[in-house]
């Protein structure tokens, strides 16, 4: 079953959190991974792979740098889950 | 800068060892004579031949944040614990160039490990068979490599005169603080954290050394079992955690009011050319180290009251160091308090030095040489003054030195002697 908008954001807050210990209800849609949220491409790389096995999707190096924003995120789970 | 003979002291000091989670807490162990060591309850534990161990007072989860302890091996989180101490012990505020008594360009960062990440190595190694590529972390090579700690712990004070990882197993951590004394001495550096870190406990190193017999089988007497000097010694008992040094010009130091622990003399280093593992059994590989140490310096041995020995409690390498002594100093040797707290801490390789350069500064401070326990039946072969069971007084009145010695497989040898001011 597909996740809707809010329950990718509140999944991807988890992650982060875990992650980069930034507080999940500081992860919203327009904040940039790297210079809102603390996470550096290292972690970046974590947070994929979460965001993957979470939401059963597949989501190639070459698409990571285009995730800049957790909307970014969103929209590309949104449209990528299966 | 055209002089290039500064004199060097110790102005701050931290550690995270069996003993305690701090420097304090672990002089108070030391001087108590209590051992860090104790069966190991893990589950991997239970059929290994080797079943001690000497866990870190506090565990670092309890002290370093979730989200910035999953990117650092144990190691150099226990590097960052007695660093951090250090360098708020020394009286800074912040970071280098934030705290305007410290120019970031003119600070070093020298901390060693013998082994380095070698959880993070084998633990990764099994996601990769158990859970497949991906979910390897991406921290692994930063988090793996030698490096990591000395890194890290200049990050955080943000040093850029120089980081640098002397790798010399045992004697790593001495090495390190031998290097950061001659940053400073022949003016790289005004100030260097300094030190050792380790933090090997895991099977795959504890059935190794068991298996080079360098390690105490006598799992029924975990806390009897590192016994260096008596006659029933049978191998060291692994330890884990980190000691950490502030090393700073004595010129730098007394410009911004800072309080001196003790001087940093020098440091003589030799290398046996003996043997991979065995000490060269004569002594004289370390009886060179000490040479070096008196040419190189202006120690004078009337005045070494106190010996922070290596004895990691194995038959032959306890003896080595006694005999490398008398070689040396002579008669001197019958005035030198010598104490093996690795009875106490378990050995803790590439942290022992960093560590023990903690004891034997606060040794000086404090003018008291913690005891070596654990000697039932002093071995006969003993050639010198061992402090045994209970702390001794050092002399009170008058400039006294001591020596901290430090050696390791491959025949590192490394003596740092300190003094009073």
């Amino acid at each position: 079953m597909a996740a809707t908008q809010e329950e990718i954001v509140s999944g991807l807050a988890e992650i982060v959190n875990e992650i980069a210990g930034i507080p999940a209800e500081d992860v919203q849609l327009e904040k940039s991974f790297t210079d809102d949220l603390d996470v550096d491409s290292l972690s970046m790389v974590e947070v994929v792979v979460a965001a993957e096995e979470r939401f059963g999707v597949k989501i190639p190096d070459d698409d990571v740098k285009n995730l800049k924003t957790v909307g970014d995120a969103t929209d590309y789970i949104l449209k990528h889950q299966s | 800068m055209n002089a290039t003979n500064h004199s060097v002291v110790v102005t701050g000091i931290g550690a995270t060892t069996p003993l305690g989670g701090d420097s304090a807490s672990t002089w108070q162990g030391l001087v108590a004579g209590r051992s860090g060591a104790a069966l190991l309850e893990e589950e991997w534990a239970a059929d290994l031949p080797v079943r001690i161990a000497a866990r870190a007072a506090v565990d670092p989860s309890e002290v370093i944040p979730r989200p910035q302890a999953r990117r650092l091996d144990r190691s150099a989180q226990f590097a960052l614990i007695a660093a951090r101490e250090a360098w708020a012990d020394a009286g800074f505020t912040a970071r280098a160039g934030e705290d305007a008594s410290v120019n970031p360009d003119r600070l070093g960062a020298v901390v060693a490990s013998g082994i380095g990440g070698v959880t993070t190595l084998l633990d990764q190694y099994d996601v990769l068979r158990e859970k497949g590529v991906r979910r390897v972390s991406p921290h692994t090579v930063p988090m793996l490599m030698p490096n990591g700690p000395s890194a890290n712990v200049g990050l955080e004070v943000n040093a850029r005169a120089g980081v640098h990882t002397p790798v010399s197993a045992c004697a790593s951590g001495s090495e390190a603080v031998g290097y950061a004394i001659e940053m400073i001495r022949t003016g790289r550096a005004d100030i260097v954290v300094a030190g050792g870190t380790e933090a090997a406990i895991h099977p795959l190193p504890i059935v190794a050394f068991g298996n080079m017999m360098a390690m105490s089988k006598n799992n029924e007497n975990p806390q009897g079992a590192s016994r260096p000097f008596d006659v029933d010694r049978n191998g060291f008992v692994l330890g884990e955690g980190a000691g950490v040094i502030v090393l700073e010009s004595a010129e730098h130091a007394r410009r911004r009011g800072a309080r001196v622990y003790a001087e940093a003399v020098g440091q003589g280093i030799s290398a046996d050319s003996h043997d991979i593992v065995q000490p060269e059994p004569s002594g004289n590989g370390i009886a060179h180290a000490l040479q070096h140490l008196a040419a190189n310096t202006d120690l004078d041995p009337a005045e070494v009251m106190h010996i922070n020995a290596h004895a990691t409690s194995t038959p032959q390498g306890d003896l080595a160091e006694l005999k490398a002594l008398r070689k040396v100093f002579g008669d001197d040797v019958d005035h030198m308090s010598i104490s093996a707290t690795k009875s106490m801490t378990g050995h803790l390789l590439g942290g022992a030095g960093g560590v023990e350069t903690v004891a034997t500064v606060l040794a000086l401070h404090n003018r008291t040489a913690p005891p070596t326990i654990n000697i039932d039946n002093l071995d006969p072969e003993v050639d010198g003054d061992i402090v045994r069971d209970a702390a001794r007084e050092l002399p009170a009145e008058g400039r006294i030195a001591a020596l901290n010695n430090s050696f390791g497989f491959g025949g590192h040898n490394v003596v740092l002697a300190f003094r009073t001011v």
